[in-house]
């Protein structure tokens, strides 16, 4: 009997009027938990009524406490007939269950209804009294804290990081039971996201047992989503990287912040300074992880699970592998060190790899690093595989999708291998589901790690730890190749880095995971995105899944193609955050690759596109060819002024001196091996070669061209990322706003072909970055981050796209231009929250709780007239791991919500735009709810990871189903700092304070 | 192919301005589209019609969503569903509420009734304000009148503390709710000439000088408790039965004939109309007189501003008095009452004659 909940119902406000006749409501509450009910008084006539009810009470189980929720109903009494509900909350008590987290949940709850939406609010208490329990069988795992940051969270540091956690349950879908033919849609609805909310409290109590199990005590990078497989179940999948943090002193904190972006990255040879931190493993100073540990979040991918369990159904394809097919994609480095390095490197290697091996699969959700923790990175490694679904029968045995994963990890595993890499980071997983046919994808990045941070390696690599690490400076170390060049897993022309003169690096890397923040980039980033329509017949069955994996490997290759081509008219030569998303649909496939291109200065210039015509000859097709030539050419100039590229040009001329060397023990190496082919071999000598040569004839070339051309580029002012930040600004105001937009478009044109496809799915995806940058002009000179593109096939001819972004703003150069921004823009809204707020709100103000619970009691009080306080306490919300210009100084503990709403009048709410509106607007009300009533002014790495959305205008009716996720925080100002200035003070000194 | 769904929701609920303009002012979508496309800082952003196309349609549908809450202004602070920082929430409950004086006019004094709000179309069409918009001034002032009629204590601090208005807008849905209230005729002809604005001003000075509230709040202040109900809203009974009392002002062959040398003497030599003045003086005293003594009648404070006109404004503006001129003329026939002995009422004839001098500055129009 390890824990005793208690619940307080303290009033109600803007209930609805439930009785028509006295336009009043006599309203009561249920305060469900497991199987107890208790109630409240009725409180009659009154449409903001006072319960104040005595504490109940409710003695369970912490594991119990894990996986439920508190369930609290809210009903309208009626003498005569039934009760009415009025509406629900659920509370998920987990936060609570955790020391550091919250201690009490208090504040106003929108009451909840899956049919009518927001129906007033609800005043809440909730505590838990934990006894503590050591029996060591027990399977709860009260404590163990969890994060969707992908990255170290600030104000921890990591002791140790332990690998990967994956785990799944599955159930039926209340949905698809037969009782469902009888019951109310409400009922269905309810018990929909009650089961799922169980399902998700199960799953994060398993994780956390494994996590205790590897001796960790917290999951980072935490990566939940739910595949709705219809008629065969429902699955809840998790996974993330156990770690093991320590909670950094505030003083400690102060300094951790400084986030990153705020200073300029390139610090470039700070190698020395590694050889004195620390020896071995782990115990860094904190200052040299906190600080430095950048967050970001990368793969907010929501994938949806896998299905059913028995046999197996028939994996068609199984997965194809990302390597063989884009031999381009990614190249790291790493592999031969300097010469004399080279033995001592094979062994350094072998020990982190069997460190890493004895893992079952090193694999890391984390996007970010501590300094000093990534290596080398050798390039994306990706897997799908195409499944049939087929009813789970057995949910406590999930084994078949487990085993899928398992096999699809498996392969992950060996593309790493092949590419010289022990451990995969940026790792993530997702489904696309269509009927009995489900996609399973993983991918990530393949990586060498710095053995440090594993348990295993710390115990046996001692001071050779430093030798290793000094020849790649932090700048440009991880994109040195980690496969042995003589060996290469994939045609790549490799040269000389270009910071370093050292190593080998390639021509472009492309990686899942975030700007290492150390690594040296000229000028800004920007997004790059691919996209593929692909038509496919409609087919049931085995035959279905056997065209969709005939297609995939073509579509992962042409999306490569568009990516690459992309990468080089804007000059760039590397990808960050990497995210390729294949949707199924009934007659399409769509392919959405997304990723954030920068200049890497340790990577070659990238050579130009040449076209190419077929034959010579024809006087009007070489004018045509050259016209294109021309236009690109322009294009890649105008891009080169556009992001700031400008690569020291000093690396030609030093570059003089260093590559006759190489050149030499290049051919040296090669006498030896095989057959290293010339071509390479020359073209590493000059940089500059144009890789790239489209075939204009080639009816897949022009529309790759006119793809390319017709990419437009952000208005002035704006930039845009699909990573935490971006590279080359720095000055962030506190002015952001985070948003979600939705758009779903009907193809109407029976006789589509592939092109026209691609060209309407290319034209929408263009014209909702347009309205984006409309919509948000006021908060020029700005970026979007962390733009996350989801897209679906809902039915036939819709395709819904899906963007989850935080638009920030920044100074551009300090005061001046700023005034005469504002002139500009002065019609507009003159933006909206926090750049204002600033100096608006003390209400806005991180309000640890008692002020917040007090301010909301006291409103309730006057809610009936008076001159309405600010009640509410502001929350803001990002899909960043930080707000620029704050230090979050604590973690209140997980969000993850799970909605349905249904209508049977969609006419009447406005269609299905203004169905949709209101669902977001409602469920982002309710998740700010949540966290203010944690006593938390803030939700980062916030993602919406599933929206489902489905109608039947001809019956005015509509369905949508939302699951979000982030982690409640409270952070105060910057400037609040200045006020502890002795904290910050010891913290560079790198001491620890009090914790 | 055809866009099924498109929307943008903000964690800060965003809204343009002047997005928000066009809605109150009635615009349709399409219409709002247009005038959009053509206003200034649109070609920066090379925004097609497609692009404010959507973001019109996405800021009107917010604007639906958050109307419901701006019949309500004391709900917006607190409600969860839109995040708006304060000064954002004060401004959209202001310009809510904010209506065309143009359109108030026509609708002044009227019954806030259903009748009324049938004949909107033809207000529509005389004034170009549209019909939606009309719509929605109609029903806040409707909103207002029905929240305070039930209250008690001061309309003016009613109306903000229940609105979350400004002071000045306060003021002036005050005076509509007092001129609905007492229904003043205002939309004869003769009373065309005057803005709402005169008559906000005037509404102003009745309802501080005239209404139960009015008797110095310092007096009053030990009524609180069981304050009377619509003190501010209708007339002080009590007063306007005292008024009859300054009819002795006129019936009285000598005080009448006192009063005028009085003012004659004080005007003498200071204004160009002082003959006018003189042969008009027993005709005006009389007409401004009367209006006091007929104040108990319903019908005839219905008729009050008509009746200034008429009997008072009119006859000196044939005469061409300057401005300068009547508020010569009026300060002079107000003091000199109190020189006259026998003429008891003094209190009575300065809180009449308070209001009656401004209003009538107010009104009257060069």
């Amino acid at each position: 009997m390890p824990g005793k909940l208690k619940a307080k119902i303290v009033a109600g406000r803007h209930l609805p009027v439930m009785d028509r006749a006295s336009d009043l409501t006599d309203a009561f509450v249920e305060v469900k938990f497991g199987n107890t009910t208790f109630k409240t008084d009725v409180y009659p006539k009154c449409l903001n009524p006072q319960w104040n009810s005595e504490w109940f009470k409710f003695e369970v189980d912490d594991e119990d406490l894990q996986d439920e929720p508190l369930q609290i109903t809210v009903l309208d009494h009626d003498t005569y007939s039934a009760n009415d509900a009025i509406g629900k909350v659920y509370i998920d008590i987990d936060p609570l269950l955790c020391s550091e987290a919250a201690s009490v949940i208090s504040g106003w709850f929108p009451i909840y209804d899956t049919i009518h939406g927001i129906r007033g609010e609800i005043n809440v208490l909730v505590k838990v009294d934990l006894f503590n329990d050591l029996n060591r069988f027990r399977q709860s795992s009260c404590g163990v804290k969890f994060f969707c940051t992908t990255s170290i969270p600030l104000c921890y540091r990591a002791a140790m990081v332990h690998g990967f956690v994956e785990e799944l349950v599955v159930n039926e879908d209340p949905e698809y039971q037969w009782i469902d033919r009888i019951r109310t849609p409400r009922a269905s609805n309810e018990a929909r996201q009650r089961l799922i909310s169980l399902m998700s409290g199960e799953l994060q109590r398993k994780i956390g047992l494994k996590v205790l199990e590897m001796g960790g005590n917290a999951v980072v990078g935490y990566l939940q989503c739910f595949d709705l497989e219809g008629e065969s179940g429902i699955v809840v999948r998790a996974i993330g990287t156990a770690c093991t943090l320590d909670k950094l002193s505030a003083g400690a904190n102060a300094n951790a912040y400084t986030h990153p972006n705020t200073a300029p990255a390139s610090n470039a040879c700070n190698s020395p300074s590694k050889d004195s931190k620390e020896p071995v493993f782990s115990e860094d100073p904190p200052t040299a992880l906190g600080p430095l540990t950048p967050l970001r979040v990368l793969p907010s991918s929501s994938p949806p699970p896998f299905s059913s369990s028995k046999p197996c159904s028939r994996q068609s394809s199984s997965s194809d592998t990302d390597l063989s097919l884009t031999p381009k994609m990614g190249m790291g480095s790493g592999g031969s060190v300097g010469k004399e390095a080279g033995p001592l490197k094979m062994l350094l290697r072998q020990q982190t790899q069997t460190a890493l091996e004895q893992r079952e699969f090193p694999f890391f959700t984390l996007t970010c690093f501590p300094p000093g923790f990534l290596v080398h990175v050798g390039g994306v490694v990706s897997a799908r595989s195409v499944k049939l679904l087929d009813r789970i029968h057995n949910p406590d045995e999930p084994e078949t999708r487990d085993a899928w994963w398992e096999e699809i990890r498996q392969e992950i595993k060996s593309h790493a291998k092949a590419l010289g890499c022990h451990a995969v980071v940026g790792y993530s997983e997702s489904t696309s589901i269509c009927e009995e046919v489900c996609i399973l994808s993983a991918a990530g990045t393949a990586a060498i790690l710095n053995p440090r941070y594993m348990r295993e390696g710390c115990l046996d690599i001692g001071s050779g730890d430093h030798r290793f690490d000094e020849p790649s400076p932090p700048s440009c170390g991880f994109c040195h190749i980690p496969y042995d060049e003589l060996n290469m897993p994939f045609p790549a022309q490799l040269t000389y880095c270009y910071q370093c003169r050292r190593q080998k690096v390639p021509d472009v890397l492309f990686t899942t995971i975030d700007l290492p923040t150390e690594a040296a980039v000229s000028g800004k980033g920007c997004l790059i995105q691919a996209r593929l329509c692909r038509l496919k017949k409609k087919a049931q069955g085995e035959v279905n899944a056997t065209s969709i994996s005939n297609l995939l490997p073509f579509m992962e290759y042409e999306l490569h193609t568009q990516l690459m081509n992309k990468l080089k008219l804007r000059s760039m030569n590397a990808l960050f955050g990497l995210r390729i998303q294949i949707s199924i649909g009934e007659n399409m496939l769509l392919g959405l690759a997304s990723a954030t291109g920068v200049y890497l200065s340790a990577l070659p210039t990238p050579g130009g596109i040449q076209i190419a015509g077929k034959a010579s000859g024809d006087l009007s097709n070489e004018q045509h060819v050259l016209s294109i030539q021309k236009r690109i050419n322009d294009a890649m100039a105008k891009n080169k002024e556009m992001y700031h590229i400008n690569p020291p040009e000093l690396s030609e001329e030093a570059a003089g001196s260093p590559i006759p060397e190489p050149k030499q023990r290049s051919r040296l190496f090669r006498s030896q091996s095989e057959s290293s082919d010339e071509l390479s071999e020359l073209d590493l000598s000059h940089g500059k070669k144009d890789a790239f040569v489209l075939e204009i004839d080639d009816t897949d070339a022009v529309e790759d061209i006119h793809s390319l051309l017709t990419d437009a580029p952000p208005p002035a002012g704006f930039y845009s990322c699909n990573t935490e930040v971006m590279p080359g600004v720095y000055n962030w105001t506190s002015g952001l706003q985070m948003f979600t937009s939705v758009r779903v478009l009907r193809l109407s044109n029976a006789n589509l072909t592939n092109q026209s496809l691609n060209k309407i799915f290319t034209d929408m995806c263009e014209n909702l970055l347009k309205s984006l940058y409309f919509k948000l002009r006021s908060m020029i000179p700005c970026c979007l981050c962390h733009v996350n593109f989801t897209v679906a096939v809902p039915e036939d001819e819709l395709i819904q796209v899906a963007v989850t972004a935080v638009a920030m703003s920044f100074d551009k150069e300090p005061i001046l231009e700023k005034l005469g921004d504002r002139a500009v823009f002065k019609g507009l809204y003159p933006m909206p929250p926090c750049l204002k707020q600033r100096d608006l709100s003390s209400s806005e103000r991180c309000s640890p709780l008692p002020e917040g619970r007090s301010r909301s009691l006291r409103s309730t009080r006057s809610s009936g007239g008076g001159g309405g306080g600010t009640a509410v306490t502001v929350v803001k919300m990002t899909p960043l791991s930080f707000l620029p210009g704050t230090r979050l100084i604590k973690y209140l503990g997980i969000i993850n919500m799970f909605f349905i709403r249904e209508t049977t009048s969609l006419r009447e709410e406005g269609g299905v735009s203004g169905f949709l509106h209101t669902f977001i607007a409602e469920v982002f009300a309710m998740v700010r709810a949540h966290v203010a009533a944690l006593g938390g002014n803030a939700v980062v790495s916030y993602s919406m990871k599933e929206c489902v959305f489905m109608e039947n205008p001809n019956k005015n009716q509509a369905q949508c189903l939302i699951n979000v996720s982030g982690d409640a925080v409270v952070f105060v100002r910057d400037t609040d700092q200045e006020a502890t200035p002795t904290l910050i003070h010891t913290s560079c000194g790198g001491t620890d304070g009090p914790t | 192919m055809a866009v099924e769904l498109d929307v943008f929701v903000g964690n800060t609920t965003i809204m343009d301005e002047e997005v928000y303009q066009l809605w109150l002012d009635g615009y349709t979508v399409n219409d709002a589209v247009k005038v959009r496309m053509v206003s200034e800082g649109m070609e920066e952003y090379e925004a097609s019609a497609e692009v404010v196309m959507s973001d019109t349609m996405d800021q009107y549908r917010t604007f639906q969503m958050c109307e419901r809450l701006l019949h309500n202004p004391t709900k917006l602070a607190n409600q969860l569903l839109f995040q708006i920082p304060p000064h954002r929430q004060a401004m959209l409950i202001e310009r809510y509420y904010t209506f065309d004086d143009v359109f108030v006019r026509e609708v002044l004094g009227k019954k806030l009734s259903k009748g009324t709000k049938k004949d909107l179309d033809d207000v529509s069409s005389k004034t170009g304000i549209t019909l939606k918009s009309c719509r929605r001034q109609f029903d806040n002032f409707k909103r207002v009148f029905k929240v305070v009629e039930e209250l008690k204590g001061p309309l003016v601090e009613n109306i903000r503390q229940n609105f979350i208005l400004s002071d000045k807008l306060a003021r002036d849905y005050a005076a509509i709710v007092f001129f609905a209230n007492n229904r003043f005729e205002t939309g004869k002809r003769k009373l065309q000439y005057l803005t709402f604005q005169d008559f906000a001003f005037c509404a102003g000075q009745l309802i501080k000088n005239w209404t139960v509230g009015a008797v110095g709040e310092s007096v009053f202040l030990y009524v609180l408790d069981n304050m009377v109900e619509d003190m501010d809203v209708d007339l002080d009974k009590e007063f306007l039965q005292d008024l009859k009392e300054l009819k002795i002002l006129i019936t009285d062959k000598d005080l009448l004939d006192q009063h005028k040398s009085l003012v004659c003497t004080a005007l003498r030599g200071k204004t160009k109309v002082y003959t006018e003045m003189e042969t008009n003086f027993k005709n005006l005293s009389r007409g401004l007189v009367n209006i006091a003594a007929k104040l108990t009648n319903t019908k005839d404070v219905r008729d009050f501003f008509i009746d200034l006109v008429e009997k008072f404004i009119e006859p000196c503006r044939s005469d061409r008095w300057a401005s300068a001129d009547m508020r010569l003329y009026l300060t002079h026939y107000t003091n000199s009452a109190h020189l006259l002995d026998t003429f008891k009422y003094q209190v009575v004839w300065d809180r009449y004659m308070g209001v009656i001098k401004s209003c009538i500055f107010k009104m009257y129009h060069d």
